[in-house]
């Protein structure tokens, strides 16, 4: 089998000169799908030789039509699904299951129902078998850090989805994790609720200086939030460009950012990629690259 | 720019109802229900009153003599002495019951050896009426305590192990994603995960088994007449007393009414978040 050597993303931007944090290396995942009514299993190449770099305070977004594997990249990123073939490094040490150098944030925000917002916030830290009065001290500062001061005592069905999606990020704060995978976190909420909750995600991100991988398949939402897109086209899933987003950070609101003309720009060309990444797939096996 | 009018949905973030105003429609409804329950009370205890004065008193009772036996029966004790002796059967039996019937049902539903070593005894032991089996149980454990204990057990241990075993197996997987992407163990995952996440289901099957219990406690103090409520309806049915028969049978519908809302209470306590 040859194993064509994909092109190392050259970096660019004004981060270009940060550490990497993760590095996804020629990752690739095939699935088996079961064949109908006696047919044998046939393969399905979901990611292709996948590779890309975060760096230190980054905020990077993979965008791609459903079917692009992006959220399986991540949730392999993570450690809950296997990769095939190809190595995964954050901070330089490869990872092959769950650790707690990654969190990360569901798209439903998954909370514990049983469980109150400071108590699903200290979730992760219990198992590092922190102290109790340290995990308090932590999930109060992490409840202020979302605004959330007074939902400390709140289960999750008494909170909005907007909340409980903050409380999903305290959570995934609190470990203090090398980096941040966040996985749609947002498509589930009214849009008035994603945009400031967008904004809050920028604000926080600036306080904390977390180095962030975000999926999303809502172009100006991978605008306005990233230093750099990666954007991947579908069927396999492989990375087709990595753009430069050259807004400069503290940015200002969504709506004032869509009118420039480099918004326009970058969402039309970013757009063009995913749409031009449609190509039908190959047949099952092959492995040759366009 | 025109704004698509979508069919409203729920926003919790900017309309977030209000309990206290949603709360009025169903109150009122919740009065009107009450006062129709008390009427009908009423008048089926009128009804029985008048009615059970007209039938053969071999047959029948009514409210009025079902009381006057109920009277002498608390000036003797015997009624407490029975309430007693089936309530230490029934408590027994039934915390018997949850603990190997949680146990069983946790592993049941969460290995898939254990569920494919034990399903067929399982399922082929949920099928039969336990009932069947009471004789069985009167030569191995005589007539004493230990047979209506393991009678109240067995039969209520079912329900129990079924309804933990289906909880397990129904942990969304989104829940068990949350454990593992925070690296927990598997011991980490059953305790902090699974075991909260099937609690709900656990408490259904111990609604289930607490009424199960009190027929398996009846049927067994028909059988081993040692003594408890049971024995006590024989007594007097044999005496062909029937207002003083009634008076544990109704003292079992008042403990089975009473056990189950109790334990619907500590559904509500222990899973607020499946009460509405």
């Amino acid at each position: 089998m040859t194993v064509s050597t994909a092109p190392a993303p050259i970096a660019t931007g004004p981060t270009r000169n940060r550490p990497v944090k993760l590095k996804v290396d020629r990752v690739s995942k095939t699935f088996l799908l079961r064949g109908e009514r006696g047919e044998p299993p046939s393969p399905f190449t979901v990611l292709r030789e996948m590779s890309f770099d975060v760096r230190e305070g980054e905020i990077v977004s993979l965008v791609g039509e459903s079917g692009c594997g992006k959220t399986t990249l991540l949730r392999i990123i993570q450690g809950l699904n296997r990769l095939d073939r190809g190595t995964i490094l954050v901070d330089g040490h490869a990872v092959s299951g769950p650790g707690r150098d990654r969190g990360f944030v569901f798209q439903q925000a998954s909370l514990l129902p049983w469980r109150t917002a400071a108590e699903n916030i200290e979730f992760g830290l219990e198992l590092q078998g922190v102290p109790k009065a340290a995990r308090h001290e932590k999930a109060r500062s992490l409840l202020h850090l979302v605004g959330l001061e007074g939902a400390a005592n709140k289960y999750p069905h008494q909170l909005s989805g907007g909340m409980q999606q903050r409380v999903g990020l305290a959570r995934a704060f609190a470990i203090e994790p090398a980096i941040l995978l966040m996985d749609e976190p947002f498509s589930a909420l009214d849009a008035q609720t994603r945009e400031v909750l967008q904004r809050e995600l920028l604000r926080i991100q600036a306080e904390t200086r977390m180095t962030i991988l975000f999926v999303t398949h809502d172009l100006d939402e991978a605008i306005y939030l990233s230093d750099r897109i990666v954007a991947l086209g579908a069927h396999p899933g492989r990375v087709r460009e990595i753009i430069d987003v050259p807004f400069p950070k503290p940015r200002q609101d969504l709506p004032i950012l869509r009118s420039e003309p480099e918004f326009t720009r970058i969402r039309k060309k970013t757009a063009e990629i995913i749409r031009n990444a449609r190509s039908p797939e190959p047949a099952a096996g092959q492995e040759k690259t366009p | 720019m025109t704004t698509v009018a979508e069919p409203h949905r729920a926003q919790p973030d900017d309309d977030a109802t209000d309990p206290q105003l949603e709360a009025i429609g169903p109150v009122v409804e919740k009065d009107r229900a009450a006062l129709i329950r008390t009427i009908s009370i009423v008048v089926v205890l009128g009804l029985w009153e008048v009615l059970g004065r007209q039938v053969n008193p071999l047959l029948l009772s009514y409210p009025s003599k079902i009381l006057q036996a109920l009277w002498s029966m608390m000036l003797s004790g015997e009624i407490f002495q029975a309430i007693l002796e089936s309530g230490k059967t029934l408590l027994l039996g039934f915390l018997l019951a949850t603990v190997i019937g949680v146990a069983l049902g946790l592993l049941i539903g969460r290995y898939r050896s254990v569920e494919a070593a034990t399903d067929w005894l399982v399922n082929a032991l949920y099928a039969t009426p336990l009932v069947a089996i009471v004789p069985l149980v009167t030569l191995w454990f005589g007539l004493g305590f230990s047979a209506k204990l393991f009678i109240v057990c067995i039969i209520a241990v079912f329900p129990i192990l079924i309804n933990t075993a289906s909880g397990v197996r129904n942990v969304s997987s989104s829940f068990i994603d949350v454990g593992r992407a925070f690296a927990a163990t598997e011991r980490e995952t059953f305790v902090k995960i699974i075991m909260p996440a099937a609690l709900p289901y656990v408490m259904t099957g111990l609604r289930l088994g607490i009424g199960r219990c009190i027929i398996g406690m009846v049927v067994a103090e028909f059988y081993t007449a040692v003594g408890g409520l049971g024995a006590l309806i024989m007594k007097y049915g044999n005496q062909y007393d029937t207002a003083a028969m009634f008076v544990p049978i109704l003292t079992l519908a008042l403990i089975g009414v009473l056990l189950t809302a109790l334990v619907r209470r500590a559904e509500l306590y222990f899973a607020p978040w499946k009460a509405n």
